[in-house]
């Protein structure tokens, strides 16, 4: 009968290959570190761009990861795996960027909040949005449409939005991460969803095709 | 016997966060919820607000990005000087 490598001895062996190229890196073998390039740029590099608006940012960004990653090795206890590792570098290189490299004036957030009257009412009553097609020609546009107006929010929600929504840190996690209060976090968080959805809204109301 | 009046579409719209965290009392979700039963635009409200995190998670999923091969030279290059070599690019590449 042959031998079946069962999911438990795939992961153990998976593991055991990422310790001996861990202890690569830590002895500084500079083919290890061409081999880590080889293996994870290309996820780095598309992680950067969905962050990233501009080609040169994103592959600046990717480059300041390898960096920051690379002096940062020996801080590195391989708790993750090393492309979890790689990818949390990569999504800070990114949010840096954003942080400082602003290249036009940012709206204010207030002109994308809703709109109440004197007795609390929502100004404009809000509409029923069509379901969306995740997959397919549609799901490619619709990603494109959704990155650009992530991409109009104000850096100081956008950031919070994609640690919190999109990169899945809890609140606390992203205040760590942000150097922000807890409250704060969760504040930026509801008013970046917000605003997020007045961009969309014109473009998934039900019967605006 | 007297109902107590609704919530305002202001006052829950603010609470939606929370309700979606699940981090609201039980007195305040039923508020909540009575609100929804008599307010439509609140339930559209709700709804695409529940979709905007769903597309904005869409849109950054790493499912549709290719993992290899299509990594510019250029930075391929880059990344070997910022270790300090300067090297030719990779035999590896596909």
């Amino acid at each position: 009968m042959m031998p079946v490598l069962d999911s438990t001895d795939s992961f153990s062996t998976e593991r055991a290959t990422e310790q001996r190229l861990l202890d690569r890196l830590r002895t500084g073998d500079t083919a290890a570190f061409e081999e880590v390039v080889g293996l994870h740029a290309g996820r780095m590099l598309a992680v950067a761009r969905r962050y990233l608006e501009q080609e040169a940012d994103a592959q600046d960004a990717v480059q300041e990861a390898f960096l920051s990653a690379f002096k940062g090795i020996a801080g590195f206890e391989g708790e993750s795996r090393i492309s979890t590792w790689l990818h949390r570098i990569t999504v800070n290189a990114c949010l840096m960027h954003l942080r400082t490299k602003r290249r036009r004036p940012e709206r204010s957030i207030d002109d994308l909040l809703p709109v109440f009257i004197e007795d609390g009412h929502q100004r404009n009553p809000s509409r029923p949005w069509k379901p969306f097609n995740e997959s397919g020609i549609e799901g490619a546009e619709l990603r494109d449409m959704v990155r650009s107006k992530v991409n109009e929010l104000p850096q100081m929600y956008r950031e919070v939005l994609i640690l919190r929504d999109f990169e899945g840190l809890d609140t606390a996690q992203t205040a760590g991460a942000l150097g922000l209060e807890y409250a704060a976090v969760k504040t930026r968080l509801h008013r970046a969803r917000q605003a997020l959805r007045t961009l969309l809204d014109p473009y998934m109301r039900e019967g605006d095709d | 016997l007297k109902q107590p009046d609704y919530i305002t579409c202001r006052e829950l719209i603010g609470f939606i966060a929370d309700y979606l965290d699940g981090a609201l009392s039980s007195e305040v979700v039923h508020e909540f919820e009575r609100h929804l039963a008599v307010c439509p635009s609140c339930v559209a409200y709700l709804d695409s607000y529940r979709k905007t995190i769903r597309l904005g998670q869409m849109a950054t999923v790493p499912s549709d990005e290719p993992a290899s091969g299509t990594v510019p030279e250029g930075l391929l290059n880059a990344i070997r000087a910022v270790l300090g070599r300067s090297a030719s690019p990779p035999s590896r590449q596909e």
